[in-house]
């Protein structure tokens, strides 16, 4: 009970000391922060913070860019970037993004894989799902893909965040998601793995009004906020992950279940 | 508009399937607050099973009094009747579907979305895709019900038959078909890739489970069902899974979960009618026979007489209501999609359902009143609901 007070108080400290930053970096962005929330630790993050380096990759299909000449320096990868580079000052950070369209989960085990091999990354970013609803891959195959994925990660020694669909209402009553969000869901559950719930986030922009995801609009601006906030709010979730990893080592070690209240 | 009731009809049937079909609807349009009412929320059976259920049950009395009055042969060709009529239903709502689709392809251009648009894709090989979704392979979202229903009624002959002669025996050759089907992963292949998201090989159970009921099983079974273990087994089971639901829904509650219990337990399969699915069905069933006797006297208010209604017809209100469902969530993307008109579009929606199910029972009683008392070969519509 003591450890567990004592868990509770450090990593409120933690929280209390970065939140400043994190207000700063969030502006428009802000949704119920229930949906963003560091349920487990990222400790390859901490320690290659600690070290000063932190190399992350992205890996997703076509809704991890933005179509156009400018289209991948707006779209998250970058803005991710960018908010780690502000919330992490004196870190050297490098993101790189390994966008493929129409990749399923299974196609992106292979790069994943090579990626580990080739750059050694501390954090993958994993967007995926989409493509896996829209060709209706058997839920089965597709949760055994992330498993996969999962255990190349381990393997490789990395630490991985999932990132879900876009909530896309156009489109919403003829793709049939429900299968494949439950999946990552569950998997993230049960391998105690960080889930950017972007569907979630994105449903309640569109409900409090933040962004009208409903528009018939052809310009980009909307598309590139969306994509700005995504970025900022992954930073968030990954700074957070780091900063649970370094309470559960300092602070009171034995936490087995990290504490969500700590905003 | 009083339903059609000839003696012997056990209302239950027509209710509670007027309800499953109000709560198909309500599920069926994405992003609506309305379903969190569905069962669905609250244990791990939803309105589907009971669709099933009752399909099956209705399917076998309707034909198996068919069978014995008119022969083998004259039973299956209406069956067969039946799985056509279906089958074009499907077709229709596909043609529906695919104008949803074609319009939003050619007036929706968000960059933000180019992903998502993908699935367009399909209206530029139109000659694949219509041969696909008549050979029911390529299924939209939704649209997954009346496929399975046809498969369960297109085999159902040589099962009426067999349950004719031996129930049990019957039943155990579905049993094992299922047993089957989890043993050896068998499924119907779908396009472009994957299998059947209702595979109709698991999902047999419960539609000969309902026909079996209704050939003399449910008699059978009524002192064990109605026995006090079963019942305190049966509330047990529900309360169990909706705390196991709720978990899904307050994510830190998940961590309480035992890890064995969870590595037992997950996933729990809808594709495949997951055994604690069908056994959550079952502890609904036995408590509703319990609470709702046959005589029920609310069975006759008005009250209970917009889902009767409803149940009644039930193919015609079904389709309707996936049409709805797509109309309402396009009338929500179009206008505005807050609660107000979440509830609108769902409230709307309902009594569209009952008043075209008014419209039709209207319909036949006055059809049945201009041929008189020469009305009397029986009517699968009139003799027990539609199967």
């Amino acid at each position: 009970m003591k450890a567990l007070m004592a868990a509770v108080i450090t990593t409120a400290l933690a929280a209390t000391l970065a939140s400043p930053c994190l207000a700063a970096d969030e502006g428009a962005c802000f949704v119920a922060s229930s949906l963003v929330q560091a349920d487990f630790p990222l400790p390859r993050v901490a320690a290659a913070i600690a070290h000063k380096q932190l190399n992350v990759v992205v890996l997703g299909s076509a809704s991890s860019t933005l179509p156009g000449a400018t289209g991948a320096a707006k779209a998250y990868p970058a803005r991710l970037d960018a908010s780690l580079q502000r919330r992490l000052p004196g870190v050297a950070i490098k993101v790189v993004a390994h966008v493929k369209a129409r990749e399923t989960a299974a196609d992106m085990v292979t790069t994943l894989r090579q990626v580990l091999k080739d750059e050694k990354p501390d954090l993958v970013v994993w967007q995926t799902g989409t493509v896996d609803a829209m060709l209706s891959i058997d839920p089965d195959q597709f949760q055994s893909a992330l498993a996969e994925g999962l255990d190349a990660l381990r393997d490789g020694k990395a630490d991985g965040v999932f990132m879900n669909m876009q909530y896309s209402p156009r489109t919403d009553s003829m793709i049939a998601m429900g299968a494949y969000i439950e999946a990552m869901r569950f998997i993230a559950l049960q391998r105690e793995i960080l889930l950017f719930d972007r569907l979630a986030v994105m449903n309640d922009w569109n409900e409090m009004g933040v962004f009208d995801l409903s528009a018939t609009t052809k310009k980009i601006d909307i598309a590139e906020r969306v994509h700005d906030c995504i970025g900022r709010l992954l930073g968030r979730l990954i700074v957070d992950g780091a900063n649970l990893a370094q309470a559960s080592n300092t602070g009171a070690g034995n936490m087995e279940t990290p504490h969500r209240e700590i905003h | 508009m009083p339903p059609v009731t000839p003696p012997g009809r056990d209302l239950r049937l027509d209710l509670f399937r007027g309800l499953a079909l109000w709560l198909i609807f309500l599920d069926h349009i994405p992003s609506n607050m309305v379903s969190w009412l569905t069962i669905r929320n609250y244990g791990f059976s939803d309105a589907t099973e009971i669709f099933v259920f009752i399909s099956g049950y209705t399917a076998a009395f309707v034909y198996g009094r068919e069978m014995d009055n008119r022969g083998f042969i004259v039973a299956c060709a209406r069956i067969l009747k039946r799985v056509w009529q279906i089958y074009v239903a499907h077709i229709f709502l596909f043609v529906v579907y695919m104008a949803e689709i074609a319009y939003v392809a050619s007036s929706f251009d968000n960059p933000l979305y180019s992903e998502e648009m993908g699935i367009l894709n399909f209206l530029k090989q139109p000659d694949v895709t219509m041969i696909q979704a008549m050979l029911l392979k390529f299924k939209p979202a939704n649209m997954d019900v009346l496929p399975l229903y046809i498969v369960l009624l297109g085999g159902f002959p040589p099962m009426l038959w067999l349950l004719k002669r031996s129930p049990t025996l019957g039943l155990a050759v579905s049993a094992a078909l299922y047993a089957l089907t989890w043993r050896l992963d068998w499924s119907l292949p779908a396009y472009p890739s994957g299998t059947w998201f209702f595979n109709p090989l698991a999902w047999q159970l419960l539609f000969v489970f309902g026909a079996w009921c209704a050939l003399g099983g449910a008699e059978r079974i009524a002192p064990f069902a109605r026995s006090r273990a079963v019942f305190w087994l049966a509330v047990a089971y529900l309360v169990f899974a909706f705390a196991i639901t709720m978990t899904w829904y307050v994510p830190h509650m998940a961590n309480d979960v035992p890890h064995w219990l969870t590595d037992w337990m997950y996933p729990i399969d809808k594709t495949n009618l997951d055994v604690l699915r069908f056994a959550h069905f079952i502890a609904l069933a036995t408590l509703t026979l319990r609470y709702v006797p046959r005589n029920w006297p609310l069975l006759a208010s008005p009250w209970m007489r917009p889902a009767i209604l409803c149940g009644q017809h039930s193919l015609e209100i079904f389709c309707l209501g996936v049409f709805l469902a797509f109309a309402g969530h396009f009338a929500m993307v179009e206008l505005y999609d807050g609660i107000s008109m979440q509830v609108l579009v769902s409230a709307t929606g309902i009594a569209a359902m009952v008043a075209v199910a008014a419209l039709i029972t209207w319909y036949k009683n006055v059809e049945a009143r201009k041929h008189g008392p020469r009305q009397t070969p029986p009517n699968a519509d009139l003799a027990g609901g539609e199967a």
